[in-house]
């Protein structure tokens, strides 16, 4: 029995909230030149975009623009032209994306092209490629640079040492640069209120993702998921347009939640939840439907992911401080997912797994992406053996097209479900004696 | 006078004993003495030796550890070292050593901090960050108060406070060991005849291995012996071989590159033995000396942001220059990100120079050294025939 049922997708307003903003920044982008804006690109993990706000600029982020290349189908093309100009197979297919994208006109998804940064502003948080990313594109375009160091969280915190070098950081080299490119002088009280607004988004966010702890679950916290952190990811994150998106889709999924529906999908609505999972990964994207149609066909939802906190794990409490403005955006920085060491990665896991009342843990191992990758072996280890629940492994890539392959991952996903059905009927004889 | 064969043959047996057998010894020779372990590419050895502890290179298995546990831990798609290195953790090759320290050279061993953590939960392991920002007002203050953090854990460890004094000494060892690391790479780049790398690499292996004091005795026998050598001299052409900074090359690796015809007169194989360049001053503050020594004489890596977009790659091009290389071997361990990303801009560079390159991946237990010795041969060959120089 199938677990969907066919509705007319209908596209709610948080929906065509969304659109219309990133159709809005890629406006901004094309039109940066005649309009005399200044671009910065960056980074999604630890970006400032409330700080890069303060200066007026627009807000390019490579990550988003492979995704979106991924998404479109043309990311595997862009892989191919990067790797003919001698770029390893064996890196990441972001970067090839990008560098591929730029060989071949630079063009947004809107078929316009971008335009050069007048900035490349770098946050190295969570993710080693990210500096060397950041150099390429700095021998590409010959721009200005500004470089923001954010530790590690080695020990499974922020200590005070890394807390001030990035807050220095900030003061003496990234918001003296910003001010330099643009022309614009930095003004903190803009930057309060920016944050000011990050944190009402920040709230409606996490209500969101927490619906999922509901039965059935409103909400697929990974592939609708990564629609959700859409905005306070990128360019939106301390805009009153990311906050009246929040607000707009929390509204939807309490009325999702009332009516004790499933989540949305490109199909329509999962009306029996099957299976609840916690997936640890970040999505393919160059099948994205079909994956997501792997789970959805099942009546598999995710209830939590990993994946929709590497931009910020604001469930576990943070919030942009408007009256601690630097501090806060180190805070934000140093605490992204990617950036906390593997037993605090394995803790939030172990807790999802708990909190959300899941039946297991699902990675997807990107073989792009080592800072998540390297390790999840003992990820999966540690989690089966302190919850007890089953766990699996299955192997894909962000944007490389060649490494998606559909029958296996199918296979797997279908295997896997079903050990979720024989430990469910192992257990009920065991929950019934006691 | 020891002859470099004695010399040689101890360093091969050192470079063989995957369990470690002088380290071992070293520790059980004196109650309380503790051992701390480090993978590449720097961390600095000074601190550790000034609480009594042996600092101990940990660089993978090698081709010779048939690695059974540590595959179970990682993909298909990521680097052997950190797969071996978890081999020689839980088939307790590791068992005697009472620190790790995980350098901040990439994602991957940044993670396998934290599976050290978990694995092996008595062992005090610690993810080094060094600072990318290298004014000493932010990068400096940061790495000084890293620098005292890792002060305090090898306090905790060894039960004794590590004065500036004991610092102090031990940076002075240390500094002579980089100066005779330096004095012998020079000598092979002068005469690399009388100095094979293979027989170079093992020289420096050792000092992953040795206390420091017998290490710099062992380089000083070195120099000596190896100059008195007559060994015949070929007509081979002089590289650089770079990319090779963490996971290592197998011996036979390098000892093909200089069997096809080519001399490797530079390397970044240990970065660790010359990573600071000069000297460190031993007066003032000696956590600051280090502190400052990285920040503005150290060497270079793409683990290092180099914040100067001009100055970007030109160490290779120095290197090139400083040895009277012909050209550049970019040898990287497949799937490692560092050398494998920077190798582009690397490549570029050499390009704007015409510094003729050729490059190739390898892993730590590669076997087929056929197609590399036809690959360094061609090289050879086309730099004998055809390069201006």
């Amino acid at each position: 029995m199938s677990a969907m049922r066919v509705t007319e997708v209908v596209k709610e307003l948080s929906m065509l909230k969304q659109k219309e903003m990133i159709a809005g920044n890629y406006e901004r982008l094309a039109t940066a030149r005649e309009s005399g804006r200044k671009v910065v690109s960056t980074f999604v993990p630890g970006n400032l975009n409330e700080l890069i706000m303060c200066f007026d600029m627009a807000n390019n982020l490579p990550e988003i623009n492979a995704i979106q290349s991924g998404m479109r189908k043309k990311s595997g093309g862009y892989i191919m032209e990067a790797e003919k100009r001698g770029h390893s197979e064996d890196v990441c297919t972001y970067v090839k994306t990008d560098l591929g994208m730029i060989a071949k006109g630079n063009l947004g998804p809107d078929g316009r092209p971008l335009p050069d940064p007048d900035l490349l502003l770098l946050s190295y948080t969570g993710c080693f490629t990210f500096m060397k990313w950041f150099e390429l594109l700095r021998q590409q375009y010959k721009c200005e640079t500004a470089m923001l160091h954010v530790p590690y969280e080695g020990d499974g915190h922020a200590s005070k040492n890394m807390r001030d070098y990035v807050v220095k950081q900030l003061k003496q080299e990234v918001i003296p640069k910003l001010e330099q490119v643009s022309g614009v002088k930095f003004d903190i009280d803009r930057l309060r209120q920016y944050l000011k607004e990050s944190a009402k988004a920040e709230q409606d966010f996490v209500w969101v993702l927490e619906s999922a702890k509901s039965k059935p679950s409103p909400i697929d916290a990974y592939f609708g998921g990564v629609y959700y952190i859409g905005p306070i990811f990128t360019a939106f994150r301390g805009t009153a347009d990311a906050t009246e998106y929040y607000r707009l889709l929390r509204q939807e999924i309490e009325q999702r939640l009332a009516e004790k529906m499933g989540p949305v999908t490109p199909d329509g609505e999962v009306h029996q939840e099957r299976y609840r999972l916690v997936v640890e990964g970040p999505p393919n994207w160059t099948s994205f439907r079909d994956f997501w149609k792997m789970f959805y066909d099942e009546g598999a939802v995710v209830v939590a992911s990993t994946y929709t906190k590497v931009g910020g794990v604001y469930d576990l409490g943070f919030r942009h401080d408007p009256d601690h403005p630097l501090e806060s955006l180190a805070e934000y920085c140093l605490g992204c997912y990617t950036n906390r060491n593997l037993p605090s990665r394995i803790d939030l896991i172990e807790k999802y797994v708990r909190d959300y009342d899941a039946d297991g843990l699902l990675i997807n191992s990107i073989k792009s992406c080592n800072s998540f990758s390297a390790g999840q072996l003992l990820v999966l280890r540690e989690i089966e053996r302190r919850t007890g629940k089953p766990a699996a492994f299955i192997e894909t890539d962000l944007v490389d097209p060649r490494y998606f392959s559909p029958a296996n991952i199918k296979n797997r996903i279908e295997s896997y479900l079903q050990m979720i059905d024989q430990k469910r009927q192992t257990a009920a004889p065991v929950a019934m004696a006691s | 006078m020891t002859d470099v064969g004695d010399i040689v043959s101890r360093c091969q047996s050192l470079f063989d004993d995957l369990h470690f057998t002088y380290a071992r010894e070293w520790k059980a020779a004196v109650p309380g003495r503790t051992v701390v372990g480090y993978m590449p590419f720097y961390v600095p050895r000074e601190l550790i030796h000034a609480a009594g502890a042996l600092p101990l290179g940990v660089l993978g298995g090698g081709d010779q550890l048939e690695v059974i546990h540590g595959d179970a831990y990682y993909q298909s798609y990521i680097c052997r070292i950190p797969r071996s290195t978890v081999e020689l953790g839980v088939t307790g090759r590791l068992d005697f050593v009472d620190g790790m320290l995980f350098p901040s050279i990439c994602d991957v061993i940044r993670n396998l901090s934290g599976m050290w953590k978990i694995m092996f939960p008595k062992v005090r392991s610690r993810y080094f960050d060094v600072p990318q920002n290298y004014r000493n007002d932010i990068g400096g203050e940061f790495y000084i108060n890293e620098l005292k953090e890792l002060r305090q854990m090898l306090t905790e460890m060894s039960g004794r406070e590590i004065s500036d004094a004991a610092i102090r000494a031990s940076i002075a060892l240390y500094s002579e060991n980089r100066r005779l690391v330096r004095e012998v790479y020079a000598f092979r780049a002068r005469e690399p005849w009388k100095a094979p790398s293979a027989e170079l690499y093992l020289l420096m292996r050792a000092g992953m291995i040795l206390a420091v004091e017998e290490h710099n005795r062992l380089l000083v026998e070195y120099l000596a012996a190896a100059a008195a050598e007559d060994r015949p001299r070929r007509d081979n052409s002089r590289v650089v071989v770079t990319g090779a900074f963490c996971e290592q090359p197998p011996l036979n690796l390098i000892k093909s590159i200089e069997l096809a015809g080519c001399y490797i007169v530079d390397d970044d194989f240990m970065l660790v033995n010359r990573w600071e360049r000069s000297d460190v001053p031993v007066e003032g503050d000696p956590i600051q000396s280090l502190a400052l020594a990285y920040l503005h004489d150290s060497g270079n890596t793409s683990a290092k942001y180099e914040p100067d977009q001009k100055k970007k790659g030109l160490y290779l091009v120095e290197a090139v220059q400083r040895t009277g290389a012909e050209g550049v071997i970019f040898a990287a361990p497949s799937f490692c990100d560092p050398a494998l990303l920077e190798r582009p801009m690397l490549q570029s560079v050499l390009a704007a120079h015409g510094i003729p390159y050729i490059a190739f991946k390898y892993a730590e237990n590669s076997g087929q050294m056929q197609p590399i010795r036809e690959q360094a041969g061609t090289f050879a060959d086309s730099i004998k025939l055809w390069s201006d120089q």
